[in-house]
């Protein structure tokens, strides 16, 4: 009698809980985006939001909670409920080279998630003043290796996508010039259009106009193929560089136990803005690689994360930074 | 000429009438900028008369809501509207209530909550609404017609120009001081070392945090302001039961007599010289207009003593630097795509979402969107005096609302603020504790004015500090080299000798009379 009004329990329990995915949402959605609003996380975040809100029928609501590199916020994200109304845009710091750089990390970016989907990929450009005499990205780096010792690189402060891609360039060309930290990227751009600091790499959606009206010079970008937003400057493997390939994604995650039908209905959802018209153009705009249906998964995003937390730690390792 | 001319399509995009849907009514003929102009700048006068609540949050908040508008340049008009709205009110807590809600408003707590208690309030807000408008206006001709030159202004001011800005903003903060300098110089080096905790830029290695999560970021600004004044304020109050002293005075003007205005007159224009300047420098450059004006005013006055007791000329000149700066920080954003603060960045992020990415050639090629923020900005101005001019009587009202009454309320709106700013619940606790210190402070005859300078300046003063040195290869020679960080130090030096030598000659003559 007792194990049959378990079983009973236990089935209503089921249907209740079946019927709770089949609902969802049932409310509006957190999405925690780990940095402070305005910037290019949070912008792909917003755009891309708006578009889930339409289908999911519920609004996307974006939660800014910055600091500590992403991570304070990505941490608030995996201890959530895992019922769905809590998710996260983390991005290449977060899910890639936190690991490396917070000895202290409270979560594992392999192991702590449900994947719902990459929703960007931001591709790094290699940018320089003016000032500096090179054309090519050959040519700079033939200049960066003769004037090493006076080389400046200015990056938007340890753990950033700037500093962290950068520290990946240096090590493939062989250089260690003096890097010259600032507080984000605005201040970095600004010294790099004065002509205070030599270089940087950074994420394209901050470049894209300065190198547009000339008033810094682009070498290559990171990716496999060209830029429609900068169709004239080449890629790496063009210019020479062919292992530089590197991207800021930008992905959405929930709390590792969340329910795998709400995972698949909030990547429909994703897909779904990744395909409209508008939602394209927008992101387009911002110089940002749109991943196919294939790279959109949850599992080629748990590849994506196991990939990147490899590749990341034995260079951040190496070039000895730590942020903790 | 050519000003005129972007001018007149600045105000024809302003003025634009479209037809707008009203469900129920049909299609109305509606300036659909002017109305959202207004609407920002309501907002923002309210946001910042609610303390803690600054124009950051709100604009995050109100992000999504641009995404339906469909109309960048309505959008983009709003946020701006939010911003300088917000610099307005942020004022009328300083003098009420003594809470600065952001940096700028810190210098404006000195005087205007003196005038204040002296029942003076209405004339502090007036003066303070008049100063800021007259500076609006200035500031904005001067972005309308300097705006492609004064871009490289921001360019000439590299890591070493910059630290000896803020040596230089650092010995304003001697001069702040009512009483004792040393008391003062005590409460700026604590001020800095505040500024050390958190994470440290160069290396990424965590200073002073003992480890603690929350501290890794180092220490908000809203939290110290709001720990050391507001609340620390509070506490004080509630001291003395019921007999707040700004209770039992009669209201009186409500608006500034002749006299105010012509002893205004001269700090308003002096205040909007030096803000409009200062606001265009990257890096947060705005902070110091305010506090610069006061300085200079302190230091040109006849009787400095008046200064710290409720002279007018202490609340007109900082109020209208400060919104001077708040409205030439927009250069660098229009002309080079390059927000200099916090605020700023945002503004990119809005524009961002609405599909204009800024940038140097947004000028040439959304011409409608940067001459219609320009236009905006003088309207917004205007809109923000017909606001706050008929406000002034129910603000000084809510002084005499009784005190049990009016405490929870700051508290609790407080709470709310600082929690808003990272939506970080150990924020509030921290704010208790700045209370604490802050309190204990006032007992012990220290004032919390140079701290909140030494504070906000470290941070800046640090990093170029050491940015400067690292591209100089260590060499401290680089800070004499360059003319400017040259000229900036020597002011400084000048400054200094001049706070320092009545009170060494004082201390001389003390010694003699024994």
């Amino acid at each position: 009698m007792k194990s049959y009004m378990v079983a009973v329990a236990a089935m209503a329990l089921a249907i209740g809980g079946a019927q709770a995915q089949s609902n969802y949402p049932e409310r509006p959605v957190t999405m925690i985006v780990p940095f402070a609003a305005g910037g290019p996380t949070d912008v792909v975040a917003r755009i891309v939001g708006e578009h889930m809100s339409r289908t999911l029928g519920q609004q996307i609501v974006i939660e800014n909670v910055a600091g500590a590199g992403g991570t304070t916020g990505i941490t608030r994200g995996a201890q959530a409920n895992a019922d769905g109304y809590t998710i996260m845009m983390g991005h290449m710091g977060t899910h890639g080279a936190a690991p490396a750089l917070y000895p202290n990390l409270k979560y594992d970016p392999t192991k702590d998630f449900a994947p719902v989907g990459l929703a960007a990929g931001t591709p790094i450009l290699v940018v320089s003043k003016n000032a500096i005499p090179a054309k090519t990205l050959k040519e700079f780096m033939d200049y960066a290796k003769a004037n090493a010792s006076k080389l400046n690189e200015a990056h938007a402060g340890v753990g950033s996508v700037s500093h962290t891609t950068c520290t990946l360039f240096n090590e493939q060309l062989g250089i260690k010039p003096n890097r010259v930290a600032y507080r984000g990227t605005g201040p970095a751009l600004n010294d790099l259009v004065a002509g205070q600091v030599d270089y940087a790499c950074d994420q394209i959606v901050n470049l894209v106009p300065q190198i547009k009206a000339g008033t810094i010079k682009a070498f290559a970008i990171a990716t496999a193929q060209r830029n429609p937003a900068l169709p004239d400057v080449p890629t790496t493997i063009e210019a020479g560089m062919p292992d530089y390939q590197v991207s800021a994604w930008n992905a959405i995650f929930a709390p590792k136990g969340t329910p795998e039908a709400i995972v698949t209905k909030l990547n429909d959802a994703l897909s779904k803005a990744l395909d409209d018209e508008n939602t394209r153009k927008r992101l387009l705009e911002l110089g940002a690689d749109i991943p196919d249906a294939k790279g959109r998964t949850p599992r080629a995003l748990q590849q994506l994360v196991d990939s990147e937390v490899g590749r990341w730690t034995p260079v951040l390792k190496a070039a000895g930074v730590t942020a903790n | 000429m050519d000003m005129l001319a972007n001018l007149a399509l600045g105000f024809s995009t302003i003025l634009n009438i479209v037809p707008v849907e009203l469900p129920g009514i049909g299609t109305v003929p509606l300036p659909m900028n002017i109305i959202l102009c207004f609407i920002g700048c309501l907002v923002g006068t309210l946001i910042g008369v609610l303390p803690g609540v600054g124009p950051i949050a709100t604009i995050t908040m109100l992000l999504p809501i641009t995404f339906q508008l469909g109309n960048p340049t309505g959008a983009l008009v709003m946020l701006a509207g939010i911003y300088y709205g917000a610099q307005y009110g942020g004022s009328t807590t300083a003098i009420l209530v003594n809470i600065p809600g952001e940096a700028t408003s810190v210098v404006t707590t000195l005087d205007g909550h003196e005038m204040a208690k002296q029942g003076r309030a209405g004339v502090a807000l007036g003066i303070s609404a008049i100063g800021s408008f007259f500076a609006g206006c200035v500031a904005t001709i001067v972005i309308a017609a300097l705006a492609a030159p004064l871009t490289r202004v921001a360019l000439l001011f590299g890591p070493a120009e910059y630290f000896s800005l803020m040596v230089m903003g650092l010995i304003f903060a001697v001069v702040l001081a009512r009483g004792s300098v040393a008391k003062a110089v005590i409460m700026i080096l604590v001020g800095l070392l505040l500024s050390t905790i958190g994470t440290d830029l160069e290396t990424g290695q965590e200073r002073m945090t003992f480890g603690f999560g929350p501290l890794s970021d180092g220490v908000d600004f809203a939290v110290l302001a709001m720990g050391v004044f507001g609340f620390a304020e509070v506490l004080r109050n509630l001291e003395v039961s019921e007999s707040r002293d700004v209770v039992n005075k009669p209201i009186g003007r409500l608006l500034p007599s002749m006299a105010d205005l012509k002893a205004s007159a001269a700090p308003i224009l002096r205040g909007t010289g030096l803000g409009a300047l200062l606001g265009i420098l990257p890096g947060n450059g705005a902070v110091l207009g305010p506090f610069a004006s006061y300085t200079l005013e302190k230091k040109i006055a006849k009787d400095p003593r008046r200064f710290g007791r409720g002279a007018i000329e202490g609340v007109a000149g900082p109020e209208s630097a400060n919104n001077a700066g708040a409205q030439t920080s927009f250069i660098p954003l229009l002309t080079l795509g390059i927000p200099p603060n916090a605020v700023m960045a945002l503004m990119v992020g809005a524009m961002t979402i609405q599909g204009i990415i800024p940038g140097p050639q947004v000028m040439t090629r959304n011409p409608d969107l940067f001459w219609g923020m320009i236009a905006s900005m003088w309207i917004g101005n205007l809109m923000l005096l017909i606001i706050n001019l008929p406000l002034i009587g129910l603000w000084v009202k809510l002084l005499k609302v009784p005190y049990r009454l009016m405490f929870p309320a700051i508290l609790v709106f407080s709470c709310i603020g600082i929690y808003s700013v990272n939506n970080s619940p150990a924020d509030v606790v921290f704010t208790a504790a700045f209370a604490l210190f802050g309190y204990s402070l006032i007992k012990l005859g220290f004032e919390p004015a140079p701290m909140l300078l030494g504070f906000v300046l470290g941070k800046l003063m640090e990093e170029n500090l050491r940015r400067a040195l690292i591209i100089s290869r260590g060499d401290m020679l680089t800070f004499m080299e360059k003319p400017i960080s040259a000229t900036l130090l020597v002011i400084a030096a000048v400054m200094l000798g001049l706070a320092l030598l009545p009170s060494v000659r004082k201390s001389r003559d003390e010694v003699f009379t024994e």
